[in-house]
């Protein structure tokens, strides 16, 4: 008989979580800390979603998404996990661009920003200090039709160079584009570009391994292997899940899945009403992303001059759609040194592009294959003009396409950062056609990476804890359910 | 509670969420984000503290009745009123 990975789960919970990724983790545990009984549910046989790794022999590991978050994230783990995971947090201070257009290297705040734009690309410092302060003050009510190029034209007119300072570590971060509503760059911006670049010592592995430790601290019951195939309704209200063939019933339900497949696949279109449905048919996914993965081996060094995080690129202009093309010519790399596992001897880098999923999707198991191969040749190449010996210190390299991101997280077109802009309100509108279901995950731009996520597990969590206290039996005592 | 609780209640809550921050000084009719380094999700986790705690369930469209110390405790007087402060 196959392992039962429910074996002992209760037939009733406060609340079910569906995935496990930063969103679905941090709501978990705020419900749980609340009092409610939760049960966490994962796909996948490790949490975290796309705040992940891998393992590879030799003692390789890899970070997925771990490339910079913002300051903001102290605050969050401090606040909604644990002391031990908030001080684990530290700074990158080398951020490095190499383009045709300039070179430089910043501490990525907003005071650093200022000096350069000021001495290197001689705006005066009002402008920079205007823009700032426009882009701080942007908020989630403010006007949505001004666009992020707009918003560039009016302080930087003309000014390409700028343009791409300020926009290629965002679009990189969250796949955002010019077009976009300059509200989400606004938000996104502030939070990212004020205090700097931060990363978590011990790697992603060490923090999801902190997370389960407090989640069953807070009393969460967490599910690996648990594949959510249907989200449970009746008469307008979630009655709970169904789950590796077996039904458990839940006063609210929290997907962590897609916003899009919860609608349309996880509960169903005949559940939302005809307008609700189109709202969530038009939102838009965000595009995927490519990665090589490439280790050093043991004992080679990299020189710290290389920087944490270096945005290059070959291509004369900066635009966004050319960011997604197959025909690559700008990369991220992500430099690990050993200090970033303190006590490991290893090196490692990690190249990310964005991509689209259709441009992977149709190929034959040849082509893919080659394409991917041709992915990791030319990256190596582009690499060497950085790292000149870096195919003779070389023990191991790999590529991800969209298709990987789709297989590990089940995100339709294996979207990297959630849905544009419209998928927030979408998001939000969930509990409104169905009672005590709620959706927190990558949506809108503004709700994505792991501090958009985290926060909107939060938010989400507060209110689907005030939707049990309404509509909640006044007997259930903790000590009641346990019994 | 009387309002004089409440209030301690609110600065408890506070101490917890702005440990760094000095509250001695807090002025009453002063929005607390122009005192203090709050963004919104601190205003979130107030609510959601005063709900553990206390109970008290706050509606969002009541968030900002959250502005200043003087205008939380007279929002939250008739709701906490009949609370004992724990
Ligand atoms: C290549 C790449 C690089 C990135 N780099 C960064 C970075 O440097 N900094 C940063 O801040 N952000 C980065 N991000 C973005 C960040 O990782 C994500 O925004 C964030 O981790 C998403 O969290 P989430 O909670 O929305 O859900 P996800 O991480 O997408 O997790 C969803 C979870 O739900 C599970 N699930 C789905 N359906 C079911 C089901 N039916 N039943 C059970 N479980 C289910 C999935 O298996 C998954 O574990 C990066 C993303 C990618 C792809």
């Amino acid at each position: 008989m196959p392992k039962d990975f429910l074996q002992g789960a209760r037939d009733h919970y406060d609340c079910v979580v569906i995935g496990s990724g930063l969103a679905g983790l941090t709501a978990a545990n705020t419900l749980a800390r609340s009092g409610q009984s939760v049960l966490l549910l994962e796909q996948h046989y490790k949490l975290g979603g796309m705040a992940t790794w891998f393992k590879r022999p030799g003692g390789h590991i890899f970070d997925i998404s771990l490339h910079g978050f913002p300051f903001g994230m102290v605050k969050s783990c401090r606040r909604y996990w644990t002391r031990e995971i908030a001080d684990s947090i530290v700074q990158l201070k080398n951020i490095r661009f190499d383009n045709p257009m300039f070179s430089l290297t910043t501490t990525f705040n907003r005071d650093d920003f200022t000096r350069l734009l000021v001495e290197q690309f001689a705006i005066p410092a009002a402008t920079v200090r205007a823009f700032f302060d426009t882009a701080r003050g942007m908020n989630f009510f403010d006007d949505q039709s001004t666009t992020v190029g707009q918003l560039f034209e009016r302080f930087f007119p003309g000014r390409q160079d700028v343009i791409r300072l300020l926009m290629e570590p965002i679009t990189y971060a969250n796949g955002s584009t010019l077009e976009d509503p300059a509200i989400s760059y606004g938000i996104v911006f502030s939070n990212f570009m004020s205090k700097g670049v931060f990363t978590f010592e011990g790697g992603t592995d060490r923090l999801i391994k902190l997370m389960h430790a407090e989640l069953l601290r807070s009393g969460v019951d967490v599910r690996i292997k648990c594949d959510v195939e249907k989200i449970l309704v009746r008469e307008g209200r979630v009655t709970g899940v169904r789950v590796n063939g077996r039904e458990i019933s839940a006063r609210s339900v929290v997907s962590n899945s897609n916003v899009k497949t919860t609608i349309f696949h996880l509960v169903g279109k005949e559940h939302f009403d005809r307008t609700f449905c189109q709202d969530a048919e038009a939102v838009r996914l965000n595009n995927s992303s490519c990665q090589v993965y490439m280790a050093l081996k043991p004992g080679e060094e990299l020189d710290e001059g290389l920087g944490d995080l270096l945005f290059s690129s070959t291509a004369p202009l900066f635009r966004t759609d050319l960011l997604l093309s197959r025909n690559v010519t700008s990369r991220t790399f992500s430099f690990y040194y050993p200090r970033t596992r303190p006590g490991s001897n290893r090196s490692l880098i990690v190249s990310s592009t964005n991509a689209r999923y259709q441009d992977w999707a149709d190929l034959s198991a040849e082509e893919y294959e080659a394409s991917k191969q041709d992915l990791v040749e030319t990256t190596l190449d582009a690499l060497a003009k950085y790292v000149p010996d870096i195919r003779a210190k070389l023990d191991h390299a790999e590529a991800s396409t969209p298709l990987t991101f789709r297989h590990y997280t089940k995100h339709m077109e294996g979207a990297s950062f959630g849905t544009k802009f419209e998928g927030l309100a979408v998001s939000r509108a969930i509990p409104q056609q169905i009672g005590g279901l709620y959706h927190a995950g990558s949506v809108g731009i503004i709700m994505s990476g792991w501090l958009g996520a985290m926060n909107y597990g939060v938010i989400v969590a507060n209110d689907v804890d005030s939707w049990l206290m309404k509509t909640g039996s006044p007997q259930t005592s903790p000590t009641a359910t346990v019994l | 509670m009387t309002p004089a609780e409440i209030k301690e209640v609110i600065l408890d809550i506070l101490e917890d969420i702005a440990p760094d921050e000095d509250l001695s000084g807090l002025k009453e009719d002063v929005p607390l984000r122009e005192q203090l380094e709050l963004d919104s999700m601190d205003f979130l986790d107030i609510v959601m503290e005063l709900r553990k705690r206390y109970r008290v369930q706050i509606p969002e469209d009541d968030y900002v009745e959250l502005s200043t110390m003087q205008s939380t405790v007279k929002y939250l007087a008739p709701l906490m009123k009949d609370l004992q402060k724990a």
